[in-house]
């Protein structure tokens, strides 16, 4: 277990190194920087000494691989440096955009699986046929639908028409759910389809027949078997779909003009702002990775078939099962009939 | 006494793209109680459906469209899906076909069993896991808390089908449907469910109704036998009574088809010892990982001789016909074949040795490709094999002609050797131009059978041929078998799990057990006078005494 989060944890360290230095060469392949383009502004009437000055001062006179060398390292102290436009650090802005995201999308997951829920559940148990076809074909609508097309009518009804929320966020939570409900929108799409197909397969595998031959109503077979075994692939999935849920919130932040890491990433790579979009690069791969690993870690309580770290399980299950075999003696004969009776 | 269950003109159908396709006709048994009915036949003769027709479970296109299932006093056909509910698992329960997932692979085992208890009882919680402790004692655990916090996955075949058993039995059914209890499982774990169903039942009697295609099981576990055949009970009577003096055609048919009734109807002739080896197995060793699957076999095979593995699985009898067709190399030994060394051979160093060594598996039809016709199926060891001098570049040339002459219309290249290999086997010409999945089970088998023959080989590996069919049709192959070997003067290492099969078709018999031959030697000294405690365990276990019992 600790050779494997270790293992974990050096992918983790790997994958952030890449992001940063992906999304560092991305950046730096456009013309210009922050800095530059505030100089060149001819409203900024800067001198040319000042702009060398001001050019050294954040070390953009220096060859570009030096900078990235620099900024690496600062990173990897945890000093992610200062923003080029308000000369703010990174790690400032970062902390006082998160908390508003960080509602917004963990409200969103949970709008997510709340709707993937319901859906993959009418699909398979409704009991109305047209009902089952109706929401079966609801993952593919959600897909379809943009976030800001659906974030724009949800607006448009709730908040201009019928006014039940606030269409700018003024920190409450009835500002919160619209934005959180679109973004859930978009992640459910997925969940559902994957949730609706799990547990239609396991409800025709033979265990579930024999649950039904023990007398087992639908819904005792949905919460003690059907529910477990076809979470699983919903469960990886909603790793995945966390990255989709960081992409939305940057549309989302804008639509419902919303303060959070969107909104901050949105104002950084308009400007050019290299080290406040690499300080969010950072943060939502850090995001990512952790919660893929708390899933991979989730994966043995749902189905204890599955060992964390991978260990071939098949010769130690084959040496038990060699075991057992021997050990178990044929049925007992001819026990005294009282035993049968409870 | 009155019938715990009596079924009245029972008709069953599937509804199939808006019509009623029925499955089971007019159907009418009685069980009384503590009696075990079975119903044989083989596939599709509508005997499962009966089976589960009376648990109120056929599948979602199905429907009893005529006919009463009287359980005691209620009417079962006219329940509701609460009525239904009420008797499933309380008064009629299931011991399921595959017992390898009829349990919930996520679930602890008694927690699984306990669901009957929770479904039918007022127990508390822990009279519940009481009861479940108790239940598995009775079906033969020990260790039983352990047990009860196992998942399926950690037990083997027959354990996981001893938890089905506890929880059919846990609240004490008046009737049992078992179906197919034990096809999956080896030979002496059969006996031992079987004899635990028997044992359970003598105490409590409850009544079973024991659904198979294994006429050797029915024969030996049944009061009362029912024989199915195209959805019609053909023939029912008291089991000696049938087995002695059958009524039907069919039910004669089948009873000639066992295969312990074949081998009494005939003599083999000994292949004579100054015949040349063929096949020479010296110590041979396969380790996988840490496991050694074949650890330390020595046998010899002469030409025209069959030559059988018999074994439990796991115990390295198909490893060993894997190293014999060069499929898979040897740790260590020797394995000469013709004469050649093929220890060290890889699978190109085997080519050459390819023609004159076949094999035949057990499932034909994930051996063929899907794409492929009978024709390129049978076609397609020619085309690998023949005009193909080593080392020249026609490696890829052979194989599209192949693939498109049959296309483009007129004769195809190999026709003439298709066509015989597949008269051979026995099948119509017609074949040809047909694809597998339009064939039955036997001519897919006849179809593998002619692949192997089309380079008229010698010596034909056969990896369980008959195991997947139902027992009229592996009579048939098993008499093509005997026919080709005597016409061709072919040498069979035969592969099974079944020892009546071996007895039928066999010179001489490897008993494997954990990767090594416990005991060999001609078929009828190891059947009539077994030198090993396991040789005798296996023969023991063989079901179908009472089949044999009147036969010479």
């Amino acid at each position: 277990m600790g050779r494997y989060l270790a293992r974990r944890g050096a992918q983790a360290v790997l994958v952030l190194w890449a992001a940063y230095t992906l999304s560092f060469v991305l950046l730096s392949a456009l013309p210009g920087d922050a800095v530059t383009n505030r100089i060149q502004n001819p409203e900024a009437n800067i001198s040319p000494e000042g702009a060398r000055t001001l050019l050294a001062y954040y070390g953009l006179d220096r060859p570009l691989w030096e900078q990235y060398a620099h900024s690496l390292v600062g990173a990897s102290r945890g000093d992610l440096g200062y923003s080029l436009t308000t000369a703010q650090p990174v790690r400032e802005l970062l902390a006082s955009a998160l908390p508003s995201t960080l509602q917004l999308t963990s409200l969103g997951l949970v709008f997510g699986v709340l709707i993937a829920a319901v859906v993959a559940v009418a699909t398979n148990y409704a009991p109305w046929r047209w009902l089952r076809t109706l929401t079966a074909s609801g993952p593919a609508l959600f897909a379809s639908v943009p976030t800001f097309v659906a974030g724009i009518v949800a607006l448009q009804y709730l908040s201009f028409r019928y006014g039940l929320i606030p269409s700018v966020d003024d920190g409450t939570f009835r500002a919160l759910v619209a934005p959180a409900a679109t973004l859930g929108l978009v992640v459910a799409a997925p969940l559902s389809q994957v949730f609706a197909t799990s547990i239609r397969t396991t409800r025709s595998q033979p265990f579930v027949h024999v649950l039904h031959a023990k007398g087992a109503r639908e819904g005792y077979i949905f919460r003690k078997d059907v529910l477990r075994n076809s979470s699983l692939p919903v469960l990886t999935l909603l790793g995945l779909a966390f990255g989709e849920l960081i992409a939305g919130s940057v549309v989302t932040e804008s639509v419902y003009a919303r303060s959070g890491v969107g909104q901050l990433v949105v104002g950084a790579v308009n400007t050019q702002d290299l080290p406040v979009v690499q300080g969010v690069v950072l943060l939502s791969t850090a995001a990512y990775v952790l919660i893929n690993l708390v899933v991979d870690l989730a994966y043995p309580f749902v189905d204890p078939r599955i060992l964390v770290d991978g260990a071939p399980r098949g010769a130690t299950r084959r040496r038990a099962r060699q075991r057992s075999v021997v050990v178990e003696p044929a049925a007992p004969r001819l026990l005294p009939a009282e035993v049968v009776m409870p | 006494m009155t019938a715990v269950l009596s079924v009245e003109n029972l008709t069953v159908g599937y509804r199939t793209r808006g019509t009623l396709v029925p499955v089971v006709h007019d159907v009418s048994f009685e069980v009384e109680p503590g009696q075990v009915l079975a119903l044989v036949g083989e596939s599709g003769s509508g005997k499962t459906t009966t089976g589960h027709a009376v648990l109120g479970l056929l599948p979602g296109n199905g429907q009893v469209t005529g006919g009463r299932i009287r359980f005691r006093d209620q009417v079962l056909t006219e329940l509701g899906p609460r009525g239904w509910r009420d008797v499933r698992g309380r008064a009629v329960s299931l011991i399921p076909q595959d017992p390898g997932v009829s349990l919930d692979p996520v679930r602890r085992v008694g927690h699984q069993v306990e669901d009957v208890l929770r479904l039918h009882t007022d127990l508390d919680a822990r009279a519940r896991r009481d009861r479940v402790l108790e239940l598995f004692e009775l079906v033969g655990f020990t260790d039983v808390e352990r047990r009860y916090r196992q998942y399926p996955g950690e037990l083997s075949g027959g354990m996981r089908q001893r938890v089905l058993i506890a929880s059919a039995i846990a609240v004490e059914p008046d009737l049992i449907i078992a179906d197919e209890p034990t096809s999956g499982l080896d030979a002496t774990v059969q006996k031992q469910v079987l004899d635990l169903i028997d044992d359970l039942r003598a105490r409590s009697g409850t009544s079973v109704v024991l659904v198979t295609h294994d006429l050797g099981v029915a024969a030996d576990r049944s009061d009362l036998l029912g024989v199915m055949q195209h959805g019609r009970l053909v023939e029912t009577g008291p089991t000696a009574q049938v087995l002695a003096d059958p009524q039907h055609d069919y039910t004669r048919r089948l009873l000639d088809s066992v295969p312990a009734r074949l081998a009494s109807a005939r003599e083999r002739v000994e292949v004579p010892a100054s015949r040349e080896v063929v096949v020479e197995v010296e110590d041979l060793r396969k380790v996988y990982g840490d496991v050694a699957a074949v650890d330390g076999t020595s046998f010899e095979v002469r030409r025209g001789e069959t030559f059988s593995i018999v074994g439990e699985s796991g115990s390295g009898k198909s490893t060993t016909a894997r190293v014999l067709t060069g499929l898979t190399q040897a740790t260590s030994g020797r394995v000469r074949l013709l004469g050649t060394d093929v220890t060290g051979l890889g699978r190109r160093g085997f080519r050459p040795l390819r023609r004159d060594v076949q094999i035949v598996y057990q499932n034909p039809y994930a051996s063929f490709d899907p794409r492929f016709d009978v024709y390129q199926v049978v076609e397609e060891p020619l085309r690998s094999l023949r005009d193909r001098p080593p080392g020249s570049g026609g490696r890829f040339s052979g194989r599209f002609s192949g693939q498109f002459s049959g296309r483009l219309g007129g004769r195809r290249p190999h026709e003439d050797e298709v066509v015989a290999a597949l008269e051979a086997a026995a099948l119509p010409a017609d074949v040809v131009h047909r694809h597998p999945r339009e064939l039955s089970g036997g001519q897919r088998q006849r179809v593998a059978i002619a692949r192997a023959l089309v380079l008229e080989p010698k010596i034909v590996v056969l990896d369980e041929p008959i195991s997947a069919l139902d027992v009229s049709v592996a009579a048939q192959i098993l008499e093509l078998l005997r026919t080709l070997q005597a016409e061709r003067d072919l040498t069979y290492v035969f592969i099974s799990h079944d020892l009546a099969v071996v007895r039928a078709i066999s010179d001489r018999v490897a008993v494997m057990r954990e990767g090594r031959i416990v005991e060999h030697g001609p078929v009828e000294r190891v059947f009539s006078a077994p030198e090993t405690d396991y040789t005798v365990q296996l023969l023991d276990a063989i079901a179908g005494r009472r089949l044999t019992a009147g036969v010479p």
